[in-house]
């Protein structure tokens, strides 16, 4: 019974005398977050290695399904993969490949999992990039002016659209926005091939490409930004501060820019960073739908085979840059929010 | 009730009509907001459509070697929503697919929401590292991106609907825990689990009695809302073809039209449908699920916006 009263919560709440004096404190914060980071990433790879190792049979006896093969051929391939050693030996070997740099090679293209992820990174980077840039502008703007309007015909039908843009599937968009369009934007892939010479017609091109993947992942995202934004600011849209600087005469659109926004936007910028996982899981969807060439894609046709090494690759880099991500959101909040500084 | 009905009530009697008062409130005033309502009644009918379908329709019109019609022919009096690339009935398809997209949302859900229960009492009943250690493990499933984590585990086990479920289960639970845990530690704080701690109760006495009752009405709103989520999951798995080849799903309609050339031709009966089915379907549980929220979350009581 005396558990109650010597529970850890109540020790971990006893504050270190160094942390309220500010400057050990941050370093300590930032070493703890870090280590952290590290953890999640570790636990990744070590997830990443033995969640591709339940497959039933070993990968050698698949990739030669197909073509008839003598024993000696079997056992080299499988001393090659480094198949033939025990589970945790394989493990320290995969390890020991990342931390230089080498992801193991793909089964279909026997090439380095590394070189093919590079090459469709850029893609994604941009895909995901401008997709989120532009949800957050326009989530943000929007979900501002439904909360300052509130209950106003504006914000009903902007709740409405964006609860409705959120329970639709991102596949399905991207296929309606094909149909709909109907051949005025390039259907696969990011480049033509008959597209000029030169960095503007490239350029153009690649924009003229990246229009519906772009608009199909902005419209599920934007919604999540909205609602958030919304939410946030209709809880600072009683505090006192307001009536404060409303009663100091500053004209409306001032209280709401200069006073309430500010405040509002703190969870919300954190949350941008949050909601990366999904946008990741929304790329690889979207990817798929218009063969845009990047990690995405490169899951889509390696499902098929299934091209484990490669699987497990992106899986590894997804899951850690979404782990980088989060890190990023949890330093950025304390410098944002010196509340959290001081406490 | 007057007070000798009342003593001649055993403890375990009381606790049951205490219990069924407060669900007959609930439910007065879930079904005093309309949105709820309307959410739940549509959903009925199309849990009671999706039971009743091998009543109400002929199977062998999914079958490709019995299709009648011509391939992609558009909507007519007989096929009302046109034909797919194998000449089959979209409507019929549609109307089938709903079984599967139900099956695999509601199993899923369970699975998730048991083991999001599970880890979130486990965490916040035995504080310590056992805690700790549960947090850092949700807290990582949490920002891991589950897509991709499900699509790695369905692309290593058999194809199949068992393994769609399994691996949305698996990657969905996070949020469930992580709410769980908030809740069963407000429970935790109150006196009356002091007393029941004080009057020698167990653990497996305390959880059960106390915190299982508690949690479950914020639980049952959060299952609600997990369902859509699952049934998204499952049309997108099923839609990069992990699902199961032979089953007749929405995901793996709209992959048919993607890959047999309906899109390209235009064919929207294809896709209009099987999406439309989903985004309803979704909406229906979203509705039942905030309206159940307004009512049993405590936070949101009193202020709707």
């Amino acid at each position: 019974m005396t558990q109650t009263l010597s529970s850890p919560d109540h020790a971990s709440s006893l504050v270190d005398p160094d942390e309220r004096r500010g400057g050990t404190g941050t370093l300590r914060f930032v070493l703890t977050r870090i280590g952290g980071a590290l953890a999640s990433v570790v636990l990744v790879i070590v997830l990443g290695f033995f969640l591709f190792r339940m497959l039933p049979g070993d990968p050698v006896s698949f990739m030669i399904r197909d073509r008839p093969t003598s024993p000696q051929q079997l056992a080299e391939l499988r001393e090659q993969l480094g198949v033939d050693k025990p589970m945790l030996s394989q493990f320290f070997n995969y390890l020991g490949g990342l931390l230089h740099g080498d992801f193991g090679t793909s089964y279909l293209e026997r090439r380095p999992v590394l070189d093919m992820i590079g090459e469709r990174l850029w893609p994604t980077v941009l895909l995901v990039g401008s997709a989120t840039v532009l949800a957050v502008a326009i989530g943000l703007w929007l979900g501002i002016r439904a909360a300052w309007k509130h209950d106003s015909f504006f914000d009903r039908a902007q709740t409405g659209i964006a609860l409705t843009l959120w329970s639709v599937p991102q596949f399905w968009l991207g296929l309606i926005l094909l149909v709909v369009t109907n051949g005025v934007f390039p259907s696969r892939g990011m480049h033509s091939p008959d597209a000029a010479p030169g960095f503007l017609p490239q350029t153009l091109d690649v924009l003229h490409h990246l229009i519906l993947p772009c608009l199909t992942l902005l419209a599920v995202f934007y919604a999540q930004y909205m609602l958030i934004m919304r939410s946030s600011l209709l809880g600072e849209m009683n505090a006192d501060y307001l009536t404060t600087a409303r009663a100091k005469g500053l004209r409306d659109d001032l209280v709401r820019r200069r006073h309430a926004v500010p405040n509002a936007l703190l969870p919300t910028v954190t949350l941008v960073f949050m909601q990366f996982g999904m946008v990741v899981s929304g790329a690889v969807t979207v990817e798929a739908v218009f063969s845009w060439p990047g990690l995405g894609q490169l899951v889509y046709t390696s499902l098929h085979g299934p091209d484990l090494p490669v699987l497990q690759g992106v899986f590894v880099v997804l899951a850690g840059s979404v782990v980088l991500m989060n890190l990023l959101a949890e330093l950025l909040y304390r410098v944002l929010d010196p509340r959290v500084r001081t406490t | 009730m007057t007070t000798t009905e009342n003593a001649a009530e055993s403890p375990r009697a009381i606790a049951w009509r205490r219990r069924r008062a407060s669900i007959a409130k609930t439910w007065h005033e879930f079904a005093s907001q309309k949105p709820g309502l309307i959410g739940l009644i549509c959903l009925g009918v199309t849990v009671l459509a999706a039971l009743l379908m091998p009543v109400l329709s002929d199977e062998s019109g999914l079958d490709v070697t019995k299709a009648t019609g011509g391939p992609l022919n558009p909507p007519s009096a007989q096929y009302w929503l046109g034909t797919d690339i194998d000449g089959r009935s979209v409507l019929l398809m549609t109307l089938w697919g709903t079984r599967v997209s139900l099956l695999v949302g509601f199993s899923a859900t369970l699975l998730s929401v048991l083991i999001g229960t599970l880890i979130g009492i486990t965490a916040a009943h035995f504080g310590g590292w056992v805690s700790a250690i549960l947090l850092r493990f949700t807290d990582f499933f949490l920002v891991l991106p589950s897509l991709v984590l499900a699509i790695a585990l369905s692309a290593v086990m058999r194809q199949g609907i068992g393994t769609i479920i399994v691996a949305i289960g698996v990657t969905a639970w996070p949020s469930t825990a992580r709410l769980v845990r908030a809740q069963t530690l407000t429970i935790e704080s109150r006196p009356y689990i002091e007393r029941a701690k004080a009057l020698g109760g167990g653990h497996l006495h305390i959880v059960g009695k106390h915190v299982l009752p508690g949690v479950m009405p914020l639980v049952l709103a959060n299952t609600t809302l997990v369902v859509g989520n699952s049934i998204i999951a499952d049309a997108t798995l099923s839609f990069l073809g992990v699902g199961d080849p032979n089953a007749v799903s929405w995901g793996a309609m709209l992959e048919t039209a993607l890959n047999n050339g309906a899109v390209s031709k235009g064919a929207w009966w294809n896709l209009l449908p099987p999406g439309i089915a989903i985004v309803l379907v979704v909406l229906f549980f979203t509705l039942v699920g905030r309206g159940l929220e307004t009512v049993l979350n405590p936070r949101l009581k009193g202020q709707r916006s």
